[in-house]
């Protein structure tokens, strides 16, 4: 008998006080919880700000117009002057000027060599201040938002779900998908958290405000 | 029993290794220091959510329903992730699963693979029967990584070198880094901003060159063959997505049912294990992805006791474990021994529950009476799992199994319960230990005993009986019959 | 109603006050308590050490000596705790059918002490004075087990010239945990000189519980230290009435 044989038979004799006609659905789970922990009024994008801030990542806030500008400040402070530019990304959103913006293929060492990257986000999640990259257009396969020791992520006020449920199923799992909460971190000296390991220790959130005609359009 | 792993073979009882623990101060200052830091961020992160409770309570019985149709999970995950392109291979134990790993790697050529911290691979010990088979293998989560330089073994769940400050690290680190690679900077200080940042160089390399990566999960969904890592360095995400080839040993209970449950685990285990409200990385993935990650992905499914554990439908619901460590955390014998004492890969009141099960009870009979039946851990257990419960129930076990009707314990214990179950004896016992212990009472206090008592009477004094029993009393003062 | 009084067997040998207050409090509000003398002990030691089926004819002994009454109080919070929690449990186990109704129907009838006074005789002023500054260790099985919560500090507070003060750390266990203490005596010494060490910073003259196993313990190493902080049952706290001399 092959190993997936036994184990599987063990399982069944393991569980010979479940009754065989009981299926999973009659075992019950009872979901109480919120599916959302905004308070009522609660503007998620302020929230999502907040919550990003809070684990030392720099948020910047800008109007559809503003973004190329505030990319442009941002990577002047950081210093950052050769960047990962993953396929899809909007041509609109790049600020002009001496930066070198490198496409795929891109090989491993040649992303290490480079200052950061700038990347897109499929979702994100105000409660918890996360970024999920789902690999889709704009941002990149893994790597490329992973190598570089500086990240900036362009991601628009309606992307942002109200919290983890929601945010789940907005995504696809069938994606490989990366949940970003602030920059790389540990808890691993004396159980206190530091910023900076293996990951980009830097991380900026630029987060598209929506424009006065998308409100609209939406209500 | 075939070979599985857990203990450390020749350890000491946990009452003895406590003992050394104990006496070591600058151990008790590291862990104090560590857990009370820990304490106070995750009651301040689950107080945010007022559902706490509720969010618990779905948990527990997602991992019911999980453990009650475990066969069914595991075929329908095995199906998912084959389908997305992964391969899955069935470990029976942990010898059996060092061999599938260490093939796999060997059909891939390569003599070096890094590593994502695993509590799954820490089990089975798979780096020792890796280097048996001459391939190395590279810790890279930072904690994983000072055990290793320091050729130590893990004291936590989460934090495996939480016995280490940060000047002893710093000091692991100059002395030691220069034989596995990049070498620590000159200067290197204990901030641990620089600790992190030697530990970042110490390992780049390797990243970038690794061919072969070995994890282990948090999670995987039946319904999507979508396996689940959450970790905070990137040294995960290094590992999951630079590399060719992946391969992922995981306990058969880490499986969840469907993708939207893990809106419930996604939620509890940051907020429990490093008090955050999301730990800076969580990666998923299904199978293999054309041009992003690996192009081989191998995924083990361990059995390992756990099959042996299911059978026990009291001791069945330490499966629910997520491996968390708040219950280490908040453990008030945890706090004082470390991990260390429990001779096991899982300490503390998690370990005490879990490793019985996994090993046999007579290969850890100790650990289960290493508790005071405090139930802080069950308070601060995410998925609801009464330890005190199973640490009564695994106490019944090991005296069931080492019973001999002639040790000292079984014997007091036998006379206790005649007395006790007689009204008379109990008040002749009352008479008699009044008056013995009125012969050894000064002051109406006894103070130190010898024998099997020793150890208590060593730091307290015990009060001197009474002259008469309530019982005695209530015959004199209340019915008139002396 | 009718209300006996489980002692236990620890206090009935060791802590005959603590029964005497629990029946002082009771009378003074008014009641009358019985105290059945085929009751022994609720088996908790044994469940847990381990010996199980030592621990089984105990739990029908209870049952059989508790059957006739409206209202079982026991001074122990752990003592009450093993009723609840594991006296089902062992009946389960090793009982019959009948033991098991028994259990289940006599369990829901046994209180706490202070459990007692504040959910069913619904009173926190019981007429007592006690002029001492006093500190309250929430032991676990109070604290976690049966979930007192706040009912014997709202009965300390109304306590006439008490001076409550504050235990740092009061929600840690004290070391105590039965044959822990004696099996993992270091640690147990380890947990318990933290737990000391708090009464100490407390500034308390006397430490009270709801549950004298554990007052024995901290008291023990309170007494060899030689600190001369007293350590009281919270019942007899709630005995002592004003002009009472204790």
């Amino acid at each position: 008998m092959s190993s997936r044989e036994t184990i599987l038979a063990r399982i069944r004799g393991a569980l010979a006080d479940v009754p065989a006609e009981e299926g999973p659905e009659h075992v019950a789970v009872e979901r109480a919880y919120r599916r959302s922990h905004l308070e009522p009024g609660q503007d998620p994008v302020e929230l999502f700000a907040e919550r990003v801030a809070d684990y030392r990542a720099t948020v910047h806030r800008a109007a559809p117009e503003d973004v190329p500008a505030v990319i442009a400040r941002a990577l002047t402070e950081r210093g950052v002057g050769r960047l990962a530019l993953p396929s899809g990304f909007p041509t609109e959103l790049l600020p002009g000027g001496s930066r070198q913006w490198q496409s795929e293929p891109l090989t491993v060492p040649e992303l290490e060599a480079l200052d950061g990257s700038v990347t897109l986000a499929a979702v994100g999640i105000a409660v918890t201040g996360t970024i999920v990259l789902d690999a889709g257009p704009g941002q990149g396969r893994r790597a490329l938002s992973l190598v570089p020791d500086y990240h900036l992520c362009v991601i628009r006020a309606e992307q942002i779900a109200d919290d983890l449920p929601d945010a789940l199923a907005r995504l696809d799992p069938a994606r490989p998908l990366t949940f970003i909460s602030g920059p790389s971190a540990t808890s691993d000296i004396e159980l206190d958290r530091v910023e900076g390991v293996h990951g980009p220790r830097t991380l900026d959130v630029v987060i598209v405000e929506q424009s006065v005609e998308q409100s609209v359009e939406q209500s | 029993m075939s070979d599985r792993g857990v203990v450390w073979l020749g350890s000491p009882s946990f009452p003895e290794a406590a003992r050394t623990a104990l006496a070591d101060q600058q151990l008790r200052t590291n862990l104090r220091r560590a857990t009370t830091t820990i304490r106070d961020k995750r009651l301040a992160v689950a107080a945010e959510l007022d559902d706490w409770e509720e969010l618990r309570t779905a948990a527990e019985a997602i991992k019911r329903r999980t453990a009650r149709h475990l066969d069914r999970y595991l075929l329908q995950l095995e199906e998912a992730v084959t389908a997305a392109g992964g391969s899955v291979h069935w470990a029976g134990d942990a010898a059996e699963a060092n061999r599938i790993v260490a093939a796999l790697i060997q059909a891939t050529g390569e003599r070096e693979v890094v590593k994502i911290k695993s509590m799954a691979t820490q089990e089975i010990g798979l780096n020792e029967a890796l280097a048996l088979e001459g391939i190395t293998a590279y810790e890279t989560d930072l904690a994983e990584l000072i055990v290793q330089l320091g050729e130590d073994r893990p004291s936590h769940i989460l934090v495996p070198a939480i016995h280490k400050n940060r000047t002893e690290i710093r000091d692991l680190f100059a002395a030691e880094m220069a034989h596995w690679g990049e070498p620590a900077p000159e200067g290197l200080s204990d901030d641990p901003r620089e600790l992190a940042e030697a530990a970042r160089r110490h390992l780049r390399k390797k990243f970038l060159a690794a061919k072969v990566a070995v994890s282990g999960a948090n999670f995987a969904v039946a319904d999507t063959g979508t396996v689940t890592v959450v970790e905070s360095e990137g040294n995960g995400r290094m590992c999951l997505s630079l590399p060719e080839t992946l391969i992922t040993v995981m306990g058969i209970e880490k499986v969840v049912p469907t993708w939207s449950d893990l809106e419930v685990f996604l939620q509890l285990l940051p907020r429990s294990s490093t008090g955050e409200r999301m730990n800076p990385y969580t990666s998923t993935w299904t199978g293999v992805t054309e041009g992003d990650g690996p192009s081989q992905f191998h995924l083990v499914l361990l059995d390992n006791g756990r099959t042996d554990t299911l059978a026990d439908t009291v001791g069945r619901q330490v499966l629910a474990c997520i491996r968390c460590s708040a219950c280490l955390n908040v453990c008030p014998v945890f706090e004082r021994t470390g991990g260390h004492a429990y001779g096991s890969v899982y300490p503390g009141p998690i370990g005490a529950v879990l490793t019985p099960q996994l090993v046999g009870v007579e290969q850890a009979a100790s650990l289960p009476f290493a508790s005071t039946l405090c139930g802080a851990c069950y308070d601060a257990c995410p998925v609801k799992i009464n330890i005190p419960e199973v640490l009564a129930h695994l106490r019944a076990e090991v005296v069931e199994a080492k019973r001999h009707p002639l040790s000292p314990e079984a014997l007091a214990m036998k006379a206790a319960a005649t007395v006790l179950d007689s009204p008379r004896l109990l008040s002749a016992a009352q008479k008699a230990a009044s008056l013995g212990g009125r012969v050894l009472a000064r002051e109406g206090r006894i103070g130190r005993l010898p024998g099997p008592l020793h150890g208590w009477s060593d730091t307290r004094d015990s009060p001197a009986p009474p002259a008469e029993s309530f019982r005695t009393w209530w015959r004199k003062n209340r019915e008139g019959t002396p | 109603m009718r209300i006996a009084l489980f002692i236990t067997c620890f206090n009935d040998t060791l802590y005959p006050g603590t029964g005497r207050a629990v029946l002082t409090v009771l009378e003074r509000l008014g009641h009358t308590v019985d105290f059945p003398q085929e009751q022994t002990c609720c088996g908790q030691m044994h469940f847990n050490t381990g010996y199980r089926p030592e621990a089984a004819p105990l739990v029908a002994r209870f049952a059989r000596a508790f059957a006739d009454y409206d209202a079982v109080v026991t001074p122990s919070a752990s003592c009450a705790g093993m009723i609840r929690e594991n006296h089902p449990v062992l009946a389960e186990q090793y009982g019959s059918t009948s033991l098991q109704q028994q259990v289940a129907e006599l369990v829901p009838r046994v209180y706490e002490f202070t459990e007692f006074l504040t959910d069913v005789l619904k009173v926190t002023e019981v007429g007592a004075r006690f002029p001492h500054k006093v500190a309250y260790h929430p032991t676990c099985h109070s604290l976690r087990g049966l979930r007192l919560g706040d009912r014997p500090l709202r009965l300390l507070r109304a306590v006439k010239d008490l001076d409550l003060v504050e235990l740092p750390s009061a929600d840690s266990c004290c070391g105590f945990g039965g044959t822990f203490a004696v099996k993992n005596a270091d640690t147990s010494s380890a947990m318990l000189a933290d737990k000391a060490a708090g009464v100490l910073a407390s500034g308390a003259e006397v430490l009270c519980a709801a549950d004298n196993s554990c007052l024995m313990h901290i008291g023990g190493g309170l007494s060899r230290q030689g600190s001369g902080v007293r350590t009281m049952h919270l019942a007899e706290i709630l005995a002592g009435a004003e002009g009472e001399k204790r």
